[in-house]
């Protein structure tokens, strides 16, 4: 692994998303105006609460939308300079998007071992660099290496939110959307996953798009932050500024929602 | 005792029978979650296609291979023409689908190649065979080996190899399957190629046995029952199931049968699969999702 420690030169836009809105089954709409930037080597947070439009952006982004009969029926959504409009997800995968899915997702039936090898596969790897990846991502992860025959859905939570990431690791992303990686998990496990978040980003300059309630935990590992609010973004800044913006969690109880509130740009 | 022996192997052997062709249906519903009906036009497609190339001079080999290369030009174009477009839709919307190419399929088989019933002869012998004192039948035997070699080829595809891998994570999660960059429509076209084949070997087996014709597409409602009893997600399941079919349908024609009047072998299946649905819905060895509560 090599330490790359990215200076801070001019930021590139490895995500820009404008103005999106998204349709669930042609009548119900779930995001609605949502732009976000996403620099390489960067760790965005997307924050808000249940029901704000968090994981619609993101599968709008992963292109899975289209896999819950939603479409995105305005605005842009460019990666790497590319319209990622009518891309397949499976090809976005290819192309360097890896989305985590809330809730894990884990293949359960199959053991850790498959479902890492899984990830590995739109590379058409060899087998012995399908090898050298697996090591790789046992040394992110030391307890899925003790767990590698089991079948998945029997690990802990914990446990299928690193299997979840270390198999979307597999696919070599240069952007991984992380929904929820805090649900249902204890505090010493969460801030577990995103010091090897934080860490991965550091090491090896995968940038992340992390959606999130956990204001607290989120913030502390991101470089900027947006906040959602009822399928729309009412606040964002970097991550400092976020933090030390009083009403922030008003967001969460509602209580802004519908003000003008002045959107703090730091870029 | 070697009567009853000879009853129990026997149908026991018949049962394989069964289970070929509802090994075709567990890829499918595996894969895609949908009860493929055309499982039984695609069997009675395939052994047409290939007693029609037989029939015109092509060796045997051959025309196996040519059916083959049929088959997965057929499953690459139903995934196109027909799952594609109704992907995310309702279950009950891809049955009817099928239901409707079921027709398709065996209309075009019949009238391309002709309804009237064609013999198949794959050189394999219907004469008694003696294993110590018990008489088996040598078709039966074949067919149960066929059985089991397709069953140790479908095992290693599916644990050893990168598609089976792939095949396995779709029918557990689509949608994560999709994330990590899995190709959905090729992994379709691939299961309906791979049922499409083991059709293909249940077809010839079956037509070798009742002839090649239009009733060889009705042997996929033998296949329901053992689906029910050995569980829709499980190839082992339909095996046990074909096997325990087979065997329950000759002991009791044996046994049960002359009391309340014989002919029982046609329904006996279906009561056992209705008094499964009571005790085990989910089938024997159906997959039961790991949740950690």
């Amino acid at each position: 692994m090599s330490s790359l420690a990215r200076p801070a030169v001019a930021p590139e836009a490895l995500l820009a998303v404008h103005d999106i809105e998204v349709i669930y089954d042609d009548a119900i709409l779930a995001v609605a105006g949502v732009s976000l930037n996403v620099n390489k080597g960067a760790i965005v947070a997307l924050l808000g609460a249940n029901g704000a439009g968090k994981s619609t952006t993101l599968k709008a982004i992963s292109g899975l939308v289209t896999a819950d009969r939603a479409r995105v029926s305005r605005g842009s959504i460019h990666f790497l300079g590319k319209d990622t409009a009518g891309v397949a997800p499976n090809q976005l995968a290819r192309q360097g998007i890896v989305h985590v899915l809330e809730g894990r997702h884990v293949f359960s039936q199959l053991t850790v071992e498959e479902n890492l090898r899984s990830g590995g596969f739109l590379r058409r790897l060899g087998r012995r660099e399908l090898e050298r990846d697996l090591e790789r991502i046992y040394a992110w992860f030391p307890r899925l290496k003790t767990k590698r025959k089991t079948q998945a859905g029997l690990t802990s939570g914990g446990e299928q939110q690193m299997l979840a990431i270390g198999r979307a690791l597999m696919t070599r992303p240069t952007l991984v959307l992380l929904d929820e990686p805090s649900m249902g998990l204890a505090p010493i496990i969460v801030e577990e996953i995103f010091e090897i978040v934080a860490d991965l980003n550091r090491r090896e300059s995968v940038s992340f798009l992390v959606a999130e309630q956990n204001i607290n935990v989120a913030l502390r590992h991101a470089h900027q932050g947006y906040v959602l609010d009822t399928g729309r973004i009412v606040l964002s800044g970097t991550a400092q500024e976020l933090l030390q913006h009083g009403g922030l969690h008003e967001y969460y109880l509602g209580g802004k929602a519908g003000e003008a509130v002045p959107a703090t740009r730091a870029e | 005792m070697i009567f009853f022996l000879e009853t129990l192997i026997g149908g026991l052997l018949a049962g394989t029978m069964y289970s070929l062709v509802a090994i075709g249906f567990v890829l499918i519903f595996k894969a895609s979650g949908v009860f493929n009906f055309a499982q039984g036009a695609m069997l009675l497609f395939s052994a047409l296609t290939f007693v029609s190339l037989q029939e015109h001079g092509i060796p045997f080999l051959q025309s196996l291979l040519l059916t083959v290369v049929v088959i997965v030009i057929g499953a690459v174009a139903i995934e196109r023409a027909v799952l594609r477009p109704l992907m995310n839709r309702s279950q009950i919307t891809l049955f009817m689908a099928t239901l409707g190419l079921s027709f398709i399929l065996e209309g075009l088989a019949q009238g391309l190649m002709g309804a009237e019933v064609r013999a198949l002869d794959l050189g394999i012998e219907d004469t008694p065979l003696m294993l110590g004192e018990v008489m088996v039948s040598q078709f039966d035997l074949v067919a149960a080996s066929t059985a089991a070699v397709l069953v140790t080829v479908l095992a290693l595809l599916f644990n050893k190899t990168h598609i089976g891998i792939s095949l396995r994570a779709v029918a557990d999660d689509t949608r994560a399957a999709l994330s990590i960059g899995i190709n959905l429509n090729r992994i379709w076209q691939i299961v309906w190629a791979v049922a499409g084949c083991a059709g293909l070997v249940a077809g010839l087996l079956w037509g070798a046995r009742q002839g090649v014709q239009f009733s060889l597409s009705l042997v996929v409602l033998k296949a329901l029952p053992v689906l029910i009893i050995g569980g829709f997600t499980s190839i082992g399941g339909a095996i046990v199931g074909g096997l325990i079919v087979g065997a329950a349908e000759n002991l009791a024609e044996v046994y049960v049968g002359p009391s309340i009047g014989g002919g029982i072998t046609p329904w006996f299946a279906y009561f056992l699969a209705l008094v499964f649905l009571h005790v085990r819905p989910a089938g024997l060895f159906g997959e039961r999702a790991i949740e950690r509560v």
